[in-house]
């Protein structure tokens, strides 16, 4: 009610401005319609507060008032509590993902060394597997090498000493088929004519063989 | 008629008188009474605070959706911030935040039938941008002193012409707090008052009959579309301001253009 009053006091010299303005403008023309739309303004302004509401200065010490204390008391509760908390969490979490993603990094650079490790290993492995086979079988050919050289050798001295052996008993054999003959001669010519010296025989039997 | 008034919505009424001054007569001294638009900026950083502060309470590193929500409007001004004032300019997140919030979330009470809509008056809407404008200038004497005048004389001016672009400058950087808090109130207010005027369309030509029912599905179909436009104006509107909060604020941290 209050405001009402004094809004229509206000308005009461705001009417005057309005109609003397109008005055003023239309002097020349003297146009009816001035004083009509003026007076009009005045009738509505009766029933409402009267002047436009957003425009009433009397409302704005209390908007200014209240607008400073809500909107200090908002500010305060942002900048000192509500946002500071929302900025830690954001933070927290970031920092929690970024500790996940370099634990996920480190983990995976370890996974890579153990594959790393595992292949040098292998390979190492399967170095030293193929040095072994090869010394193995060097070993195993020189060895065979080496009895077979041996036993060639025995073998060749077998052959030699066989050989010699057969020289002498053919050579043996040899002179021996003179006495046979010798002896086989006198036998028989002993069967057919009686007794001979053997030394004839023996003589006839070289001359035979001699031809 | 009186129910159909599109300025009705707009008055202020004392709640709970509180007089200073004056000499007891009505109208005299200044009144300070908590009235409608009082209660509706109260409940509008009661709701803010509320749902920032308890939504948040958790402080779960997996936030759930309300905590979400707090967290993108941290992150949405954050980066309207810095995108606009640079990390500098994060000092003055608090505000920027503060004025989006408010500016929003008061908008959209006023989108409530019924509800008083705060930033319908100049008098709020030019407290707001006042605010922004002082922090600019005595922030940007207090960090950059004379050099702050730099911001009238853009680099790259030749000399000659300098003294007409600086006073166009300068009108335009005093220009700034009508312009911010007109464009908010100008939008907000016409946006209220045509709605109302549709809505009141409805109102009076249902009660012509029949015809007039059938014809109030045109009015009725543009209030529906309007207050749809509406709340887009007062999500615009607030996303506006912050970001020229943010443009101006930077004028003060770097003044030179």
């Amino acid at each position: 009610m209050v405001t009402q009053v004094y809004a229509q006091e206000a308005a009461a010299p705001a009417e005057e401005h309005v109609e003397d303005a109008a005055h003023g403008a239309t002097d020349t023309h003297a146009d009816p319609t001035a004083d009509t739309h003026a007076t009009t303004e005045a009738h509505g302004g009766e029933h409402d507060s009267g002047v436009f509401p957003p425009f009433d200065p009397a409302t704005f010490p209390s908007q200014l008032l209240w607008l400073a204390i809500t909107f200090g008391a908002l500010y305060v509760l942002m900048s000192k509590v509500a946002l500071p908390r929302i900025g830690n969490i954001l933070e927290n979490r970031k920092s929690i993902v970024d500790a996940d993603l370099a634990a996920a990094d480190a983990s995976r650079q370890k996974t890579d060394a153990a594959i790393a490790a595992y292949e040098t290993a292998l390979a190492d492995a399967r170095s030293k597997a193929q040095g072994i086979a090869n010394e193995t079988r060097e070993k195993i050919q020189s060895d065979l090498a080496s009895k077979r050289s041996a036993v060639e050798a025995d073998l060749t001295a077998k052959v030699t000493e066989a050989e010699t052996r057969i020289a002498a008993t053919k050579r043996d054999a040899l002179t021996h088929v003179d006495e046979i003959a010798t002896e086989t001669a006198q036998t028989v010519v002993g069967q057919i004519i009686g007794d001979v010296s053997a030394d004839s025989v023996r003589a006839a039997v070289a001359k035979a063989s001699k031809e | 008629m009186a129910g159909t008034d599109p300025i009705h919505q707009f008055v202020i009424q004392d709640m709970f008188p509180i007089h200073l001054g004056g000499d007891g007569t009505a109208g005299s001294g200044l009144n300070f009474s908590f009235t409608n638009s009082s209660l509706f900026m109260v409940a509008t950083v009661a709701v803010i605070s509320l749902y920032l502060i308890l939504t948040t309470s958790a402080k779960s590193v997996i936030p759930g959706r309300a905590q979400l929500v707090s967290e993108l409007l941290y992150g949405f001004v954050a980066n309207m911030v810095k995108s606009a004032a640079g990390t500098a300019g994060m000092k003055f997140f608090p505000l920027v935040f503060s004025l989006f919030t408010f500016i929003f979330v008061a908008n959209m009470f006023g989108m409530v039938p019924y509800f008083f809509t705060v930033t319908s008056h100049i008098i709020v809407t030019f407290a707001l941008s006042m605010l922004v404008f002082l922090t600019v200038v005595i922030y940007g004497f207090v960090k950059n002193g004379p050099k702050f005048l730099k911001l009238f004389v853009p680099s790259g001016v030749p000399g000659y012409i300098l003294p007409i672009v600086a006073p166009i400058e300068f009108i335009s950087f005093m220009s700034r707090p009508i312009s911010l808090s007109v464009r908010l109130f100008g939008n907000i207010l016409a946006g209220h008052i045509t709605l109302k005027v549709f809505t009141g369309f409805i109102v009076t030509m249902s009660s012509l009959g029949f015809l007039g029912i059938l014809g109030s599905a045109l009015p009725l179909i543009m209030a529906i579309a309007l207050t749809g436009l509406e709340f887009l104006v007062g999500a615009v509107q607030a996303y506006v301001f912050a970001v020229l909060t943010c443009m101006y604020l930077n004028d003060a941290i770097h003044p030179s253009h």
